[in-house]
């Protein structure tokens, strides 16, 4: 009757094995040429891809299109880009980051759990009952995770003000957020990057996962975002274009702002993006693989 | 309805004034303290806080649901940020923001629901902040609190700066009188008794304290035995207290600047509608019904029958037919 409790999962926790794996990964990281370095990032998104396949298999739901269009971008940035501890979530003064597109959560988690934020088992309890691994995320069940997303439109000004705060702060710490193109339709986004312009966050991030596919159509046939580049640097943002499964373009579009200018970075990706029958179809943005999809899926992501 | 024009009986105050007064002297001893609006530096009273901390005022101009998701990005990093916004456009055009981004998320996040009610009373229903209860109600976790004067306007900001929860304060713009004792402390979840009683019990919010209090001054005269409760939290509500006045008490009165639809008094109702067939006594619940007409705040009020006479006559109708 009291209407107060609020009922949730249990926070998981660290798992120090695998943060040790990732530690190791980031030395080698470091150590590595430069394409030795991104043979290695290929192996751990299509490690991640491998996951959320037996997650979404396992579940028998979730959006596999957006999951491998996002990989590539959230491997990049929690392999060398983000200054994070996944063995202390709660690090003073580090980088955040928000998936804004939160559907694209399997991504995100098989990635937060290969860094050790949590145990890799946990993975396959996706979308489970009393799951800390919602169907979209939930930074009260899930270490790594900054904000609940889900609804479109949301990220990117939770990220304009979590800059902010850094820079009250006189705080150096980064900020990154991740939306769909597809989500660059809701407007609350384009009033973030009018604030994230005007208060010159050159410590923010806005990297728009451009796979040109949504729910339903593609987007240039819904409505039509293009041409981006121009609306986003006529909203004042300092723009960097790529090829979103390019590992060298990738790390190169997470450096700092040269302009004094928030960063927007279009990053080209392909929805599906791994797997041959799932590449660039848009019934692949929520369909379920089948037994046998599933094994070839494995099988080319290998 | 009746159109009749109640005048105010004593010294009344807008609540911003109190509000602003207390925010910036907390925010002198806190830096965690900052301010975010949708270009109401002024109608949120602001002014002097900008001028005091320009780097803690964050104006994001006309831009609500930007401000709310600012807003939880400034609380999930540290800060106390007071979002500042007229209140139908800080609970309607950003809902969706304060579930998910606040109340979802837990971000600490202080949702200042300035000129609340129909404060705006001729500028008409776009303006009217009445349906915030039943929206608000709606979210697990978030705290809503409705300062029905002064004193309980500080202290309402003073709690929200210690909370570490989220929480939905209105910023009462239309004057009241003060209603509290000098040395009254307002608790989490709790009702305020203001006077006690056993024939039937008035629980009034924000502007309608003290038309509750004056409703009783009618029936004491009458004879009748009144107790007051100032419904200072919406949520948590205090169900011990509802229960109280059911056990206690021959009927319940619930009177709120807001619709009836999964208000205060819906909420009360629905405590005493699930006590057994013994303890249950009969509710009455003044609210709005409808869209308001034109016209003045104190018209409407008396429109939509939140007089002091109003509320009398519910009481005396529930009394005398249970």
């Amino acid at each position: 009757m009291s209407g107060t409790t609020m009922s949730q999962a249990t926070l998981l926790t660290t798992d120090a094995g695998q943060v040790t794996t990732w530690r190791e990964l980031q030395a080698e990281l470091a150590a590595a040429s430069v394409e030795a370095r991104s043979a290695l990032l290929h192996r751990r998104a299509n490690a991640t891809r491998s996951d959320v396949v037996r997650m979404i298999d396992h579940a028998g739901q979730g959006h596999i299109g957006g999951d491998f269009s996002v990989t590539d971008i959230l491997t990049v940035l929690f392999n060398g880009v983000l200054r994070i501890d996944p063995a202390d979530p709660q690090l003073t003064g580090r980088d955040r980051f928000v998936l804004s597109k939160g559907h694209c959560a399997a991504a995100l988690y098989a990635t937060l759990a290969s860094c050790g934020y949590f145990s890799p088992t946990e993975l396959l309890t996706f979308m489970g009952p009393l799951s800390a691994l919602n169907g979209h995320p939930n930074r009260n069940k899930v270490p790594g995770v900054e904000t609940n997303t889900g609804p479109l439109g949301h990220g990117l000004p939770v990220a304009v003000g979590q800059a902010m705060a850094a820079k009250l702060a006189g705080s150096d710490a980064r900020v990154f957020a991740v939306m769909g193109d597809g989500e660059m339709q809701e407007g609350s986004n384009w009033e973030a990057l009018m604030s994230g312009a005007h208060y010159r966050l050159d410590n923010l991030t806005a990297i728009v996962d451009r796979n040109r596919l949504q729910q339903g159509a593609r987007t240039e046939d819904t409505s039509s975002l293009d041409p981006l580049d121009e609306k986003l640097l006529a909203f004042g943002w300092e723009l960097r274009m790529i090829d979103g499964h390019d590992y060298e373009q990738l790390t190169a579009a997470f450096a700092p702002s040269s302009t004094g200018k928030p960063v927007a970075v279009i990053a080209n990706t392909t929805k599906g993006k791994g797997v041959s029958f799932i590449e660039d179809r848009v019934e692949w943005h929520h369909k379920v693989p089948s037994a046998e999809q599933v094994a070839l899926a494995l099988e080319e992501l290998a | 309805m009746s159109t009749t024009v109640t005048a105010p009986a004593a010294a009344v105050y807008d609540n911003r004034t109190a509000f602003a007064d207390e925010l910036i002297q907390l925010a002198r001893a806190d830096e965690r303290i900052v301010a975010v609006c949708n270009d109401s530096v002024g109608s949120s009273n602001l002014v002097a806080f900008r001028d005091e901390f320009p780097d803690r005022l964050i104006n994001v101009g006309i831009a609500e649901q930007n401000m709310v998701g600012v807003g939880a990005g400034l609380a999930s990093a540290g800060f106390i940020p007071f979002v500042c916004a007229a209140g139908p456009f800080l609970t309607g055009r950003s809902l969706e923001q304060v579930k998910a981004d606040v109340a979802y998320s837990q971000h600490p996040v202080i949702l200042c629901g300035m000129s609340p009610g129909m404060a705006y009373g001729e500028l008409g229903p776009t303006h009217h902040s009445v349906e915030d209860f039943s929206w608000l109600r709606a979210l697990p976790g978030l705290d809503i609190v409705v300062p029905a004067d002064r004193l309980q306007t500080r202290q309402a900001v003073r709690q929200a700066v210690a909370s570490p929860r989220p929480m939905y304060i209105r910023v009462g713009r239309h004057k009241v009188p003060d209603v509290s004792a000098a040395d009254s402390v307002l608790e989490r979840g709790r009702f305020q008794t203001l006077r006690d009683g056993t024939d039937v019990t008035l629980i009034g919010t924000g502007t309608l304290v003290s038309r509750a209090l004056a409703a009783a001054e009618l029936l004491v005269a009458e004879g009748l035995s009144v107790r007051v409760l100032n419904a200072a939290y919406i949520a948590p509500l205090d169900v011990a207290a509802i229960v109280a006045a059911a056990e206690q008490t021959g009927a319940i009165i619930t009177a709120e600047e807001g619709n009836v639809a999964g208000g205060l008094g819906a909420a009360v109702a629905s405590v005493v509608g699930q006590l057994g067939r013994d303890a249950r006594v009969p509710v009455r619940i003044l609210g709005l019904t409808e869209f308001a007409p034109t016209g003045s705040t104190d018209f409407l009020l008396d429109y939509f029958g939140l007089g002091p006479e109003h509320l009398a006559a519910a009481a005396r109708e529930a009394v005398l037919n249970g």
